[in-house]
């Protein structure tokens, strides 16, 4: 209903204060909903990704929250995430190694049945899988750290020998025991979460977590000698004087070996 | 809008009786349950015909089918799906784009009997339409939704997408959505009549968009017959899309061609002179006001 007289600007005046509202309602919610997909990014680090899933902030581009991967799973190890229930952005398929941990099937059915590529169908040998790395989170209430030979996360890993190997270290406590120590190789560990299922305390003392908590990195400038000089077949620095090792033991200078002598070389005293 | 008449769809059922004046209403009823019984079936029963949820299902291992709103997010976020997904979101777009976009509002999606119970709860309280925001502002809310996808780099309206989350808790898990659907069953009682389907709801946007031209369209041929009982405009979901078909000028098309309308029949239903009836958008033909012929069962789904 224009207005006698100037009814185009009263028309296009209509419009653009129509438009500018609309504009700033949209702006206002698209901002709520945009704070909630940025929060939905964050997951939690005891909800693991199904085998092959991308990398979290592709995933959630990628993920249509179908439930196919779950459908597909014989062994009910994977959920979707219920609103305010579970931690990860809500209708997304992950899974809790205390739980259901993975089950490593060879056919990856999971992968297989998802429409959209979330779940990499790349990977075809479930041994590449990184849904996490284990780490032994607990020294001081692991079993085997105690000299106790528990070994249940050792022998329960699909991976054996490769993922977890039993590393034998010097009982200092009993002093003519070996501790067998867990220890992880994370090249080879796929994040299965077996040895969290199965660790036999009432509070895992081996826990599978996202790679971006569990491993380091190294710095892309670092440089080891050794393996450098290897590389070259030959010292890097020409004309260096390859001095004896100190070396622990009797026979050496060092007091503190049994049958150590005292150094020939002593440092001068400094002024007090 | 309907203050000569005591009950809304009265007259209908006096002429029709109740079935016949509640047949789409049943047959929507049966199709709404009957798409959500199909994928009951293999969690609840073990009979596995379909898998997944509305958002991307498996229909007996063959046929894939994807929510292209979803997709498109997911195009937008910068992830290009694999083929299966694609040809899925291909077969649910070219069906609609056929059949009717908003079809899927009214016949398929889990919200719809929430917010016609919602409606009618609305209209047995008597209650003012409240809050009515412009129509077009499910427009902007889609072109909000896709924005905030591209920019936060995810699928965003699945965070909080009523429809699909209605579908999947039922299905999965429904944790808090029960707060969600209740907050919408609210909103489209007290606050805001039709709030949320007629006004808001991006998903019904989208697929009155890409419904625009489809082929199956409701069409007004006999409205010569019209008693102006006003009864199609209370009952109607978009009722803005009833006058140019209904009370168009003599010439114009008698067809319903509004992409709003979401072929849900229940103007059809409510018509005791039977003025409406479905047919298809090449259809012009007028029916005589007492031409009972033209009001065939052309309803498919």
């Amino acid at each position: 209903m224009p207005a006698a007289g100037s009814p185009l600007s009263t028309e296009r005046r209509r419009f653009l204060t129509e438009t500018a509202r609309a504009a700033g309602a949209c702006a206002i919610a698209g901002s709520a909903l945009a704070y909630l997909a940025r929060d939905a990014r964050a997951l939690p680090a005891e909800a693991l990704r199904p085998p092959g899933a991308l990398p979290e902030d592709q995933f959630t581009s990628a993920c249509i929250r179908c439930g196919l991967c779950v459908r597909d799973c014989p062994y009910d190890t994977l959920e979707l995430a219920d609103l305010g229930a579970d931690g990860p952005a809500t209708g997304t398929p992950f899974f809790t190694a205390r739980n259901v941990p993975c089950e490593m099937c060879d056919d990856i059915p999971c992968v297989a049945a998802c429409p959209t590529g979330a779940l990499d169908p790349g990977l075809t040998n479930i041994d590449d899988a990184k849904m996490g790395v284990a780490v032994l989170v607990d020294q001081e209430n692991c079993l085997n750290f105690q000299g106790l030979r528990c070994d249940v996360c050792y022998r329960v890993c699909p991976v054996i020998d490769e993922a977890i190997s039993l590393e034998p270290l010097h009982n200092t406590r009993s002093g003519h025991h070996a501790l067998f120590i867990p220890t992880v190789h994370a090249d080879r560990c796929t994040g299965c979460g077996m040895c969290e299922k199965s660790c036999v305390l009432p509070e895992a003392a081996i826990k599978v977590l996202p790679a971006r908590l569990a491993r380091a990195e190294a710095a892309d400038h670092y440089r080891k000698g050794w393996e450098e000089k290897d590389a070259n077949g030959a010292p890097l620095v020409d004309g260096l004087i390859d001095l004896p090792d100190r070396l622990p033991g009797p026979g050496t200078d060092n007091l503190a070996a049994p049958g150590g002598f005292e150094p020939v070389f002593q440092l001068p005293e400094v002024a007090q | 809008m309907s203050k000569q008449h005591a009950l809304v769809g009265q007259e209908a059922i006096e002429v029709k009786g109740w079935v016949g004046a509640h047949r789409f209403l049943l047959l929507r009823r049966a199709s709404q349950f009957g798409f959500l019984l199909l994928f009951l079936l293999g969690p609840w029963f073990g009979i596995w015909i379909v898998k997944g949820t509305l958002a991307g299902s498996m229909t007996l291992d063959v046929l894939p089918l994807t929510d292209p709103l979803v997709l498109l997010q997911s195009l937008v976020a910068g992830y290009w799906p694999s083929l299966t997904a694609l040809l899925g979101g291909g077969i649910v777009l070219a069906t609609y784009a056929l059949i009717g976009g908003r079809m899927y509002c009214s016949w398929v999606c889990p919200i719809n009997p929430v917010t016609d119970a919602a409606n009618w709860l609305h209209r047995k309280l008597g209650l003012p339409k409240g809050w009515q925001p412009k129509r077009n502002t499910r427009l902007w809310m889609l072109a909000g939704i896709l924005i905030v996808s591209g920019i936060t780099g995810t699928i965003a309206w699945e965070v909080v997408n009523p429809v699909t989350m209605l579908h999947r808790g039922l299905l999965f898990g429904m944790g808090f959505t029960w707060a969600l659907v209740i907050a919408i069953f609210l909103l489209d009682t007290f606050v805001s009549r039709h709030g949320w389907c007629g006004h808001l709801c991006p998903v019904g946007a989208f697929y009155g968009a890409i419904g625009s031209k489809s082929l199956m369209r409701v069409s007004a041929s006999a409205r010569s017959a019209c008693d102006d009982c006003m009864d199609c405009y209370a009952v109607c979901p978009e009722n803005q899309v009833i006058s140019p078909a209904l009370k168009g000028k003599p010439g114009s098309s008698q067809l319903i061609l509004a992409p709003d309308c979401t072929n849900c029949g229940r103007c059809i239903d409510v018509c005791a002179q039977d003025v409406f009836h479905f047919t298809h958008r090449f259809d012009e033909r007028v029916a005589e006001p007492s031409d009972k012929t033209l009001a065939p069962e052309s309803q498919t789904a």
